[in-house]
């Protein structure tokens, strides 16, 4: 339980808060990318930089760009980016369940008793990631390679404007 | 209060905040970025365990967190692409006004 733990939780828990509170659509989104940036550095915090890395290149690079996007071609008036805020009672229910929520997982947490041993930090390198992939679990590489082609052919036909009716032949 | 309890009780509230923006705002973007927040308290939880908590193979958590990822932008961009096509049908993204399937 370090400093710099304490201030990453902040910084995630703070962001995030932030943006189930805002109006503005932009700026949710825009919280939300330096709430996945706090995880980023908990992930390096935590030892594991490969996945830090990733986590920043799939997260802040590519999928803030995507959503972004999708901000910027949804709305036709600077007056569209304020979302209306939330029903009272949606919310007050949507606050009961994600309290409900921690709270059993919290119990659960402090119920279960843990190893109380401590335990070195694991060795992974890169180049021990990549042996693993190829080897171990080259099947599912390839598995996902085919399920990322498939989920983009599908979002480019999802977004795709239906063609316009042909003109009748005369 | 050991670290893994911290790094679980975080990834808890982290998943509560993002359960609350699922179920609360009614921009069809906003939900989207809440179930995405779900899916990064779930990949905290496997580098918690990773690290704090001993295996048998040291690569096991990390492995499992770059596939969680990948499967996530999978996932990121059909839901795009469909909020694309909501806007498209029905010019705003309101999902109490996505009511067209209802029987």
């Amino acid at each position: 339980m370090t400093f710099t733990f304490l201030i990453l939780a902040v910084i995630i828990l703070g962001s995030a808060l932030a943006a189930a509170l805002r109006p503005n659509l932009i700026h949710c989104a825009l919280l939300l990318v330096v709430s996945w940036l706090g995880v980023a550095g908990f992930y390096l915090w935590a030892g594991a930089e490969f996945v830090a890395f990733a986590q920043v290149l799939v997260y802040v690079g590519a999928l803030s760009m995507v959503v972004l996007f999708a901000v910027l071609l949804t709305r036709q008036s600077r007056a569209e980016l304020r979302v209306d805020a939330p029903e009272t009672r949606r919310a007050v229910w949507a606050v009961i369940a994600g309290v409900a929520v921690s709270g059993v997982i919290g119990t659960a947490v402090f119920a279960t008793k843990w190893d109380s041993a401590p335990v070195t930090a694991p060795e992974i390198t890169v180049r021990g990631i990549g042996l693993e992939l190829m080897g171990a679990h080259a099947a599912a590489l390839l598995l996902l390679g085919v399920l990322l082609t498939a989920a983009l052919l599908g979002a480019v036909v999802l977004a795709a404007p239906d063609r316009p009716e042909k003109e009748e032949k005369s | 209060m050991s670290p893994l309890q911290g790094c679980l009780l975080l990834s808890a509230a982290l998943f509560s905040v993002g359960l609350v923006i699922a179920l609360a705002r009614s921009n069809a973007i906003l939900v989207l970025l809440g179930i995405e927040l779900m899916l990064n308290a779930a990949n905290l939880n496997f580098i918690a365990f990773w690290r704090f908590h001993g295996g048998t193979a040291p690569a096991t958590g990390v492995i499992f967190v770059l596939f969680a990822i990948a499967v996530a932008a999978a996932e990121a961009a059909v839901g795009l692409a469909l909020v694309i096509a909501l806007y498209r049908h029905q010019k705003n993204l309101r999902l109490q006004e996505a009511t067209r399937l209802r029987g």
